[in-house]
């Protein structure tokens, strides 16, 4: 039942888009055309008005879907008509006030009766998780959590000790966003973290170009988040879905391979 | 159960990119702030520096017209006009003796990004304040005073480009910076160790009023009423009256009335929520989106409230209410023309409590009021005149 476990036997391509950007009808092909285009994980933003851990990006992409009349119940809509198609793992990226609102036992049964695989709470450190872990057990969504190159040693194994799927590494100190190249921190932050732990590790923030991909792999990255560059070419293509889905899926298509094509499936023996 | 809660209220809810900084921040206070030599190079600053102690005025005209005795606790004349400096001195003497080499600050009114300007300036420390673009055009005097003295004020145009996305911009700035930098908070909200913090640097208010009152009238005050944006100046002055018999009335925005969005009050119409880092009471609609807020006093116009706040309300101990714009005006014009002290519009919310309520005391009764700032910020033909 755990979708995750297979996932990783070989590097994976995690694609990350705002639920409800622009509108509820181009977010639905958004998700389809991440997914047709080789992502083997989904990332779904549910739209905060306050998104203290996104750059400029994300935000304007929260802003236009919540503008279009996004809603937790119409995400957890796009997470129904998505797992009517296809498979592939769903993970939730959220806002803790998201959650709170709707109160974390429904919210958490919710999502598992929309197809949720896993659920990251952007504003919730290990400490304050208490008020969802015992949900996320009782209904078998991993909670997933983000360690950061500032993470100290021990207090990796702390937060891996409570988190499911994959660990969610933040290659930079700051906020989501493309960068020309890949943070200095990012490489040795794979390194650290492995050594701490045996979870699947996936690399985000900053993260845009097959270069950047190819490295984190080479790294020994399990995973690689792509957020803000495809927020941008949905972004770019407001009112135009057909070249929003060829630019989509030609940019996922590549990326993809360069995941992929980084190590042989057979070779990357640390995935659990 | 984590650190820094207030009943259920509070805790450190941040990004892992920012648990690092809150955590040093969080030790640097705890070795730093006990020590008799910050507090001496606190206590220098306040006194010589800053002006403190500030006077409890007794106004006798005001008293006349209350039927009761009315007593200001004049932070209005405070350095910098107001009470925020009594915060950024001390957050900024800490960051310097954590040695960072610079300080961000939101700003909403734009007094706290003045009084960060101030505590800049005088310590030696660049200041980059982050202020709502909509905030920037109804307080350009304050953008003209930060730049003056040397900050660089940056307007932030994300979601409604008021108080709570500026604080939004500079948690992000945080993240991406705080290895060198320190970043200020304006009153008691945000993460652990702030609400704590913040309170603790604005106490020496109530502190000193209670002595003062003491000193003149041989007991204590029958009530004490604040206004309440984060609730730095209220929670300061209402701290060290917790423990004894008095009435303590903390005032929020009431704007154009209560439908959502047109007011501030956040203790009085919000429900339990999450906004920068607390658990605190939260304009919010259903799904937890923040709602958009509306005060005559940029100062007030934020959507959520101290954590400390919330737990004191559900305890029972302080009363919050709310007065609307309209009287907020009137008591402006009351205040300047009666006492010849025109307060800010904030602290005109406390004004305007008192002038609702004077039926309710009697010739003896104390009152005093926090008068967290003065109006020179508010100052224009439409304030003066009447036409709003
Ligand atoms: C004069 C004055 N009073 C009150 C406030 C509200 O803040 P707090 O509730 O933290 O005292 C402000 C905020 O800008 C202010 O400038």
């Amino acid at each position: 039942m755990n979708r995750f476990e297979t996932v990783f036997e070989r590097p994976a391509f995690i694609a990350f888009t705002v639920a409800g950007d622009p509108d509820p009808a181009t977010s639905r092909v958004v998700a389809q055309t991440l997914i047709q285009s080789g992502a083997d994980i989904l990332e779904l933003g549910i739209p905060f008005s306050d998104p203290v851990g996104d750059g400029p990006v994300i935000q304007r992409a929260d802003e236009r879907a919540l503008c279009a009349g996004a809603t937790t119940d119409s995400a957890f809509a796009l997470v129904r008509d998505v797992r009517r198609e296809s498979d592939v793992p769903v993970v939730l990226l959220v806002y803790c006030n998201t959650v709170f609102a709707r109160g974390p036992e429904r919210f958490y049964r919710e999502a598992k009766e929309a197809g949720v695989d896993g659920i990251l709470i952007v504003d919730m450190p290990i400490e304050e998780a208490d008020m969802v872990l015992a949900y996320a057990t009782e209904t078998g969504i991993a909670p997933i959590f983000t360690v950061t190159p500032t993470t100290p040693p021990e207090r990796v194994k702390k937060i891996a000790a409570h988190a499911g799927g994959f660990l969610y590494l933040v290659s930079l100190s700051g906020v989501t966003g493309k960068r020309e190249t890949l943070s200095e921190a990012a490489l040795p932050l794979i390194q650290s973290v492995r050594e701490e732990t045996d979870m699947p590790l996936a690399l985000g923030f900053g993260i845009a170009t097959e270069t950047h991909a190819r490295q984190a792999v080479a790294a020994g990255a399990d995973g690689v988040i792509v957020g803000s560059a495809i927020v941008e070419i949905v972004e770019r293509h407001v009112g135009d879905a057909k070249g929003m889905e060829r630019e989509l899926s030609d940019y996922i298509s590549r990326m993809k391979a360069a995941v992929v094509g980084s190590v042989p499936a057979d070779e990357d023996q640390n995935s659990v | 159960m984590s650190n820094g809660r207030f009943g259920d209220y509070g805790g450190q809810f941040v990004p892992e990119t920012l648990m690092a900084a809150v955590t040093a921040l969080e030790k640097g206070r705890n070795v730093i702030c006990p020590t008799q030599e910050f507090r001496d190079e606190l206590s220098f600053y306040l006194k010589e520096y800053a002006g403190r102690e500030t006077p409890l005025t007794f106004c006798r005209n005001v008293s006349d017209d209350m039927g009761c005795k009315v007593y200001l606790k004049r932070e209005d004349l405070l350095h910098s006009g107001a009470h925020k400096l009594n915060n950024t001195l001390g957050q900024g003497l800490l960051a310097r003796h954590m040695g960072k080499k610079r300080l961000i600050a939101e700003t909403g009114a734009g007094q706290h990004g003045v009084a960060t300007a101030i505590a800049g300036a005088v310590l030696n420390l660049p200041v980059e304040v982050y202020m709502g673009e909509t905030d920037c055009k109804r307080q350009q005097l304050n953008v003209f005073r930060m730049e003056l003295m040397g900050a660089k004020v940056i307007p932030v145009k994300g979601g409604t480009a008021t108080l709570k996305d500026a604080v939004n911009e500079a948690m992000r700035e945080w993240a991406a910076s705080s290895g060198d930098s320190a970043y200020i908070l304006g009153s008691v909200v945000g993460p652990h160790p702030y609400p704590e913090m913040v309170r603790d640097f604005q106490t020496v208010i109530g502190t000193e009023a209670r002595r003062q009152i003491l000193e003149r009238e041989e007991r204590l005050p029958d009530e004490v009423i604040a206004c309440v944006g984060g609730g730095s100046n209220a929670i300061g002055m209402f701290h060290p009256f917790l423990q004894d018999d008095v009435r303590l009335v903390g005032v929020e925005a009431g704007g154009r009335g209560n439908a959502p969005g047109e007011h501030g009050a956040s203790l009085e119409s919000g429900r339990p929520g999450i906004l920068h880092g607390a658990l605190s009471y939260l304009l919010q609609d259903d799904d937890g989106q923040v709602i958009d807020t509306h005060s005559v006093a940029a100062g007030l116009d934020y959507p959520a409230v101290g954590p400390e706040h919330s737990m004191l309300k559900d305890a029972g101990r302080v009363h919050y209410e709310s007065v609307p714009d309209a009287d907020i005006l009137k008591a402006f014009r009351y205040l300047s023309r009666r006492e010849g002290i025109v307060p800010a519009l904030e602290s005109a919310h406390a004004v305007a409590y008192l002038i609702r309520e004077q039926d309710r005391f009697e010739r003896d009764d104390i009152v005093i009021i926090n008068l967290s700032g003065r109006g020179d910020k508010d100052i224009s033909r439409e304030v003066v005149h009447e036409q709003i």
